[in-house]
């Protein structure tokens, strides 16, 4: 493309961008509150019953497969030496990176306060992040094959002498998504509580304006509350953006801190953040368009931020992109006889070939279509692509694991690795935990923020 | 928290301003309100200091990094050496991830709970919540307060300036005066 044609492109992006709005119309603050608080106090139809079934029964089955775990060991998973890492942490990886998202959008977009199309998606990317956290947290406890001994992760003063071995990299992660746990929590709940009171206020049972009241503290809004509270707000948010990049990258230290090939590499924390980002934002398009369609958000929810969405994924699929090729580069460059076997015979051709060839074809390929602008604003490719960006992504951390595992230096303790009908199913059940408490939060819970949204209406149109 | 003498609701921002300056100029200095969202420059026309959160947000992460370190070092190095293949028990590289979490945990809660306690919460009732129609001070509705013992207060000349800026209601609740 020449310079100038692609200056006209940018021209013609930033003046469709100006015309195209953050909220549509001009809805009355009344009205406002009242499309996006209502949700909460209508009574729940059957659409909604069918789907809290569905998800309900994935969750029994979910605790059954745990039960089962616990009870028989996790001799129950296909994990075996030398792959010892099977699903329960190609899963933890996988949620807890979608988990990252939620923090990346609300936070680091508040600190960078020009990016006002935060404001109607934060509260939602939130729910997400931490629905996605409690699915990644039960991996590494059920893991341990003895689950109840979880506590010997934190320094206790134990009957043993004994304490946690803080040079190693579990322990860092223990605190890391404990701590990233919590202050999703905080974040979210501090988030919340005027969008609470506003129920409280709105709601038409008493029992309701009862149980909001409760969570809403009191809340009246005065100007002593608010300006500590926007403050704390803010600053909470300063602290949760250098958090999320920590996570993942603590997380990436438990492959890179191993000798293994295709692990022992100083690539691994910002890959891993990268890749985790890049999930996080796929799995927000793929909740956020049945969610916009089914509470018929279109004058909050706008083209504009799915737009915007969708370029975070171009972005972040070209950072994993780079990261691919930069790993098989440095296999290469290394000489190593290891990593060039591990990178670029193995992987791409080996036992586990196909796995590679589709998470290339998910993360990388099939992205490049968010170049154009058709796609972007059309929902459903938007979403497949996402769908597909989502299956990738857990191939991803399958190849890494796997593959790694299975095929180290000694041929003589190469082993395959496959799942068993109980990994597959404490999959399947997370899909639909992690779906229930989403459905749970959506019916009862504000998740469009908005105070923000009335805060950022006042702004915009200068009423 | 105050308890409000005089309290008016307005159906804009602008208007809310409007009032707060009249007040103020008339010499009314306990003036709070309430407000659905921020109010951009509200406070500075209120003489509401500027929050001081940030300082005790910072304390709290320096002090919780600084426990997580300690207890760190007391444990690896005081309490359970462990030789692993000679190397040095005080790593500090290695206490630098745990000491970070920390202190994020440790800040994180201090902002979280600093604005509940400095707004005077949790207090599921307050007085001000018996004022008809104050429900909609979380929607759409503007309120102006004043408080009891404001001593240039003056009833009928400040309700009717309240009116004046654009008012929508006056309520006197100080009792006589």
């Amino acid at each position: 493309m020449s310079v100038a044609s692609a200056a006209s492109v940018a021209a013609e992006d930033a003046a469709e961008e100006a015309e195209d709005p953050i909220i549509i119309g001009n809805p009355t603050d009344e009205q406002l509150s009242d499309q996006l608080l209502s949700h909460t106090w209508r009574p729940i139809t059957r659409g909604w019953k069918l789907a809290f079934l569905i998800t309900g029964l994935g969750t029994l089955m979910l605790l059954a497969l745990i039960t089962l775990t616990v009870m028989r060991g996790i001799g129950m998973w296909g994990n075996n030496i030398p792959a010892a890492w099977g699903f329960g942490i190609i899963n933890f990886v996988w949620w807890i990176g979608i988990g990252h998202a939620g923090t990346f959008i609300s936070a680091i977009l508040l600190v960078l306060e020009q990016q006002r199309v935060r404001t109607s998606i934060n509260r939602f990317t939130e729910g997400m992040t931490l629905f996605a956290v409690v699915q990644a947290g039960m991996f590494p406890l059920l893991h341990l094959g003895r689950p109840w001994f979880a506590y010997w992760l934190f320094p206790y003063p134990a009957e043993m002498d004994t304490w946690p071995q803080v040079r190693s990299a579990l322990p860092w992660d223990a605190a890391a998504v404990t701590t990233y746990l919590s202050v999703s929590i905080m974040f979210w709940y501090l988030g919340l509580v005027p969008d609470l009171a506003g129920v409280r206020d709105r709601a038409p049972t008493l029992w309701r304006r009862r149980i909001y009241g409760i969570f809403a503290l009191g809340w009246s809004g005065s100007v002593q509350q608010w300006r500590h509270y926007k403050i704390a707000y803010l600053t909470l948010a300063g602290l949760a953006t250098p958090l999320v990049i920590s996570v993942h990258s603590i997380v990436s230290l438990d492959f890179a801190e191993a000798g293994l090939p295709g692990w022992h590499s100083t690539i691994f924390p910002p890959f891993f953040v990268a890749g985790a980002i890049f999930s996080g934002f796929a799995m927000v398009v793929t909740l956020i368009i049945p969610a916009r369609r089914v509470f018929k958000l279109h004058n909050v929810i706008t083209a504009r931020h799915l737009d915007m969405i969708a370029k975070m994924l171009l972005v972040t699929s070209s950072i994993v992109t780079y990261s691919y090729v930069c790993e098989m580069f440095l296999a290469w460059w290394s000489g190593d006889r290891y990593e060039l076997f591990e990178q670029l015979r193995e992987r791409p051709f080996g036992f586990y070939a196909v796995v590679f060839w589709v998470l290339i074809s998910c993360n990388c390929i099939i992205t490049q279509a968010l170049w154009s602008r058709r796609v972007r604003r059309n929902v459903v490719a938007l979403f497949i692509i996402a769908a597909l960006v989502n299956v990738g992504m857990w191939l991803e951390r399958f190849e890494i694991i796997v593959v790694s595992l299975t095929r180290d230096f000694l041929p003589s303790s190469w082993h395959q690795y496959m799942p068993t009908w109980v990994d597959i199913g404490i999959l399947t059940g997370t899909f639909c935990f992690f779906g229930l408490l989403f459905l749970a939060f959506l019916k009862w819970i504000p998740f469009v923020p908005v105070s923000e949204l009335k805060e950022l209406k006042h702004e915009e149109l200068g009423k | 928290m105050m308890k409000p003498a005089l309290m008016a609701e307005f159906a804009t921002p602008h208007e809310l301003c409007d009032g707060a300056r009249v007040l103020s100029a008339a010499g009314v200095t306990r003036l709070d309100a309430y407000t659905p969202y921020p109010v951009d420059g509200l406070q500075e026309l209120l003489g509401v200091p500027r929050s001081y959160v940030r300082w005790i947000v910072f304390a709290a992460g320096i002090l919780g990094g600084g426990l997580a370190y300690l207890l760190q070092w007391w444990i690896n190095v005081v309490d359970y050496p462990l030789d692993i293949g000679g190397r040095p028990y005080h790593s500090a590289l290695a206490f630098v991830p745990i000491t970070f979490e920390m202190t994020v945990l440790a800040a994180g809660l201090a902002a979280l709970i600093s604005p509940i306690v400095l707004g005077g919460l949790p207090r599921l009732w307050q007085p001000v919540f018996e004022v008809d129609g104050f429900e909609r001070a979380s929607i759409d509705r503007f309120w102006l307060a004043v408080g009891v013992g404001d001593r240039e207060l003056d009833r009928s000349r400040d309700s009717a300036a309240l009116q004046n800026a654009g008012a929508l209601r006056v309520v006197w609740l100080g009792g006589a005066s």
